[in-house]
């Protein structure tokens, strides 16, 4: 390993930490591959060494779950990854529109990362905000309702160093390997910035505000069966 | 007869700070706890159990049921683990809950370990939503500060620890037993059954788990009584379930209603199908489901009526294309998403979507050949039921479902040579890509 004493001693704190989360030490290896991101920008042979040697597994054993998750890069990754979402329904929406406009923006395609570091770019899978579609997530946030024009507006404000914020998430986008910090288990203060829910999150529960809908009182509840046995029918 | 809908898991999501705890005691947070503690073990698992709460992940267990087969205790460790690996396509309610009201989640989590009898749980959260873990693990501090994890849990006696663990990217994980060999810290790949996890899961220990929105309906369940929550949904889906609309609907969003609200009713609810367009599939539970069209909008969304009518219920992950959609270009990008998330150990699954995303692809690009209608209809045979895992059986089911109904789309993408759909026909957005 190329550590300075500094890093290793760091990292060999936090891994502590990490691995004191868990019953069986192994079980912390994934946030320690988040957590040797936040150092190195990428899984490197640096990282795969230090997981072993601290989890005492093998450098293959290390390396075969690493190579299993799409989050664990192994090539130095951009300061942000933009992730377009491109599984069906997304897609359709115009997830492909948002990619195909993206891509030829930074000048790069699929999984590759601009000349100065600063963007990976990727298509991914279903990342669970399907309401609000088209989505992108910047180093794994949300931003909701994209369009191309939105997509490459945020890539330049970000080009351009201004604080971007998504739309649900904390008051800007931190860099790779801050969030990647916050995915080995480590709280960066930033859990209490942004909003409760986004507003297609709400829909249900204003619809039912507005025409008095509701559960029923507890207590109120018919006898067992009978409006189970209504309902049904 | 119950409201239209019945907001109960999603009724506190936009209120300020609803994520805090102080936000979720002001609401009536923890009270739930408090009853359980107050009660047996056992009483609180029969409530649950009495309640008919099936699981709210996909497979629609039964909840209770789930947690009574864990073996008597031998003094060993049991554990719970939280499946919050929301990655089925078009499913999008779980993260929403954990962002607006993590301690809804970790109250359930603490009901249920006490119930079963776990003093170390874990929710097992996708690695892809930073901003929810964050929620997440600030809650799991604050409620560790206030005495409601930890040792001596409200002066009951009962200990639990929470760790919140992040994932790194697969949607297999989401299978119950790749999610235990992740959480191990391995490749997620499925386990072989048995033995299920209630006899050796986490670690080889008698093991819980249950999907988000499951647990969260826990502290409802045990403060207001079974017979409350059997007062909704139908005889045998009893309660409330969180129905996510998304795609060529007016208003897409999350829609909590009695289970046997129809499709109908929903759409209707979500402002309609997109304007000057109809419907012309949907997908009632994920994109591992069997496809509806307009026939089925009157089928009760409950778990045995979706059955009844050739589909699943799955997650509720209402999908909504209208006319403007090319159904070949639909199915070729989910089979693309089974192919690039098969975990590759069982070879029909791998080898399957591979050739299907291949053949796919070419006849939606316009290279398709006459025998390659009969390649779509075989390869699943040699899929579905061959796996160790539900990915594989689920991976075909759009397709199989899309030639039963659109058949002649697919013929006419091969004697045409051409897809006959615009893709910006079905864009949210105006503005065209230059």
């Amino acid at each position: 390993m190329t550590y300075g004493p500094e890093t290793l001693e760091a990292l060999q704190r936090d891994a502590a930490e990490v691995i004191a989360r868990y019953p069986t030490p192994r079980s912390a290896l994934l946030p320690l591959l988040h957590l040797v991101q936040s150092v190195d920008g990428y899984v490197s042979p640096d990282g795969i060494e230090f997981c072993a040697q601290t989890l005492d597994l093998t450098l293959a054993e290390v390396s075969a779950v690493a190579t299993f998750y799409s989050q664990f890069k192994r090539k130095p990754n951009g300061q942000y990854t933009l992730g377009v979402c491109i599984t069906s329904l997304c897609a359709i929406m115009g997830g492909d529109a948002i990619f195909d406009k993206l891509s030829e923006y930074l000048g790069v395609g699929n999984d590759e990362t601009t000349a100065d570091g600063m963007f990976t770019l990727e298509k991914i899978e279903c990342n669970a905000a399907c309401d609000f579609a088209p989505v992108m997530m910047v180093n794994w946030e949300f931003f909701d309702y994209q369009t191309p024009a939105s997509a490459v507006q945020v890539a330049e404000d970000l080009r351009l160093g201004r604080p971007v914020a998504p739309t649900r998430g904390p008051d800007r986008v931190h860099s790779f390997r801050e969030v990647s910090r916050v995915l080995a288990g480590f709280l960066d203060g930033h859990e209490d910035e942004g909003p409760s829910a986004g507003d297609a999150s709400l829909r249900g529960r204003k619809l039912a505000e507005a025409n008095g809908w509701a559960v029923p009182a507890p207590g109120a509840a018919a006898p067992a069966g009978a409006a189970a046995e209504g309902e049904s029918k | 007869m119950t409201d239209t809908l019945t907001p109960l898991l999603t009724s506190r999501w936009g209120n300020p700070d609803s994520w805090t705890l102080q936000a979720y005691l002001k609401a009536g947070g923890y009270e739930a706890l408090k009853k359980a503690l107050s009660q047996d073990a056992a009483d609180v698992l029969n409530n649950v159990k009495d309640s008919g709460l099936r699981g709210r992940g996909g497979a629609g267990f039964p909840t209770g049921t789930k947690w009574s087969f864990l073996p008597p205790p031998d003094g060993g460790p049991r554990y719970l683990v939280v499946n919050a690996d929301e990655s089925e396509p078009g499913t999008c309610k779980d993260i929403p809950l954990m962002m607006a009201d993590p301690h809804q989640l970790i109250e359930g989590a603490i009901i249920t370990s006490y119930a079963i009898g776990c003093h170390h749980a874990f929710i097992y959260l996708r690695g892809e939503v930073v901003h929810v873990y964050r929620r997440l693990l600030g809650a799991v501090a604050e409620a560790k500060k206030a005495g409601y994890l930890g040792k001596d849990i409200l002066g009951s006696g009962f200990d639990l620890e929470l760790t919140v663990h992040a994932g790194a990217g697969a949607y297999i994980c989401g299978e119950e037993t790749a999610l235990l060999d992740s959480l191990e810290g391995r490749r997620g790949q499925p386990r072989l059954k048995p033995p299920f996890p209630a006899v050796a899961g986490l670690y080889a220990r008698p093991t819980v788990v249950n999907n988000v929105e499951s647990i969260a309906s826990v502290p409802w369940i045990t403060l207001n009584g079974q017979e409350w929550w059997k007062s909704m949904g139908t005889e045998k889906s009893t309660g409330v379930a969180i129905y996510s609309l998304s795609g060529h609907v007016q208003q897409p969003g999350q829609y909590e209603a009695p289970l046997g609200i129809t499709m109908r009713q929903l759409i209707d609810l979500a402002g309609g199908i997109r304007a000057g367009h109809e419907l012309k599939f949907w997908m009632p539970g994920g994109s591992s489901t069997a496809m509806f069209t307009q026939e089925q909008l009157d089928v009760p969304l409950d778990y045995d009526s979706v059955v009844a009518a050739g589909s699943m219920l799955g997650t509720r992950a209402l999908q909504v294309f209208d006319d403007s959609v090319c159904v070949v270009r639909a199915v070729s990008r989910w089979m693309d998403f089974y192919a690039h998330e098969s975990c590759g150990k069982c070879t029909p699954c791998r080898e399957g979507t591979f050739w299907l995303r291949s053949v796919l692809r070419r006849i939606e690009a316009g290279r398709g050949k006459p025998e390659d209608m009969q390649i779509l209809e075989d390869i699943p045979k040699s899929i579905v039921g061959k796996a160790f895992c539900p990915l594989g059986d689920g991976a075909p089911s759009s397709l199989v479902s899309s030639l039963k109904y659109f058949r002649a789309e697919y013929e006419d993408h091969i004697e045409n040579g051409r897809c006959p759909f615009d893709p910006k026909a079905a864009y949210l957005f105006k503005e065209v890509a230059a």
